[in-house]
């Protein structure tokens, strides 16, 4: 990882009605990952890896750069994430509940504001321009 | 830090502003000539565009002779990449297409 300084994570966590083992293969299985996060040759098997690819936009490829960091079936999935020269780590764990399985998803290694990674916004600025576009016209 | 985002923001809202920082961002480093011949508007107008884009920190400048030359600093952009809130956005979508692919499985 590139990042220096301090960094922060995103935690997203939520109760699905689902069996941890159906869970499990929708984030593991190229063909069902592609249905609901994007297109990829992922494989679950540590070192692997592979790529996500989304629509490109002006400036970004649309590439993501990844690699499987842990398997570990079916409660403990992540990989590396890297586009936009961001370096990050995408982690993923199942715990079985009455109801189903708790979703917990962090993704960490984004620059705090003091972090010294510009790279992001060189890349991303085009963009991030043309959505700021909207901010600033309900600024005035 | 606040004052300078405000900076930025109102530097970036006109168009032909945006225009001049894309144009040093994407081709490097040019003189107020060179941006001016390009620009379609007179080289005072570029000249006080340059100064709102210098006080946003978005551009710098250096003299070499009788010509000044600008280039573009995108890193000024950084404090206003909030990965966190792109991201969030990002996978709270994602979570729902997770849900309502899990739902189909059912059937």
């Amino acid at each position: 990882m590139t990042t220096t300084g301090p960094t922060r994570t995103l935690v997203i966590e939520r109760e699905m009605p689902h069996p941890q083992e159906k869970i499990w293969r929708a984030l593991t299985e190229g063909k069902l990952m592609e249905e609901w996060l994007m297109k990829n040759d992922f494989q679950p098997v540590v070192g692997h890896r592979f790529q996500f690819r989304a629509t490109p936009a002006p400036n970004w490829s649309g590439v993501i750069d990844c690699e499987v960091l842990v398997v570990d079936p079916i409660s403990r999935l992540s990989y590396g994430w890297g586009t936009l020269g961001l370096e990050s780590v995408v982690a993923w764990t199942l715990t079985p509940t009455a109801g189903g399985t708790h979703v917990r998803m962090e993704h960490s290694g984004f620059p705090s504001e003091e972090g010294a990674n510009y790279k992001g916004a060189k890349y991303g600025w085009t963009n991030f321009i043309s959505k700021m576009d909207r901010v600033v016209g309900g600024l005035e | 830090m606040q004052a300078l985002t405000n900076d930025v923001f109102r530097a970036l809202a006109d168009p032909t502003r945006r225009a001049i920082f894309e144009r040093l961002a994407r081709d490097g480093e040019q003189t107020v000539h060179a941006l001016t011949d390009r620009s379609g508007v007179s080289q005072p107008a570029v000249s006080k565009h340059l100064t709102v884009l210098k006080r946003a920190k978005l551009v710098m400048h250096r003299r070499e002779g009788r010509e000044t030359h600008y280039a573009a600093q995108p890193q000024a952009l950084e404090p206003l990449v909030d990965w966190m809130s792109v991201y969030g956005a990002f996978w709270r979508d994602r979570f729902d297409r997770l849900e309502n692919l899990l739902n189909r499985m059912d059937k």
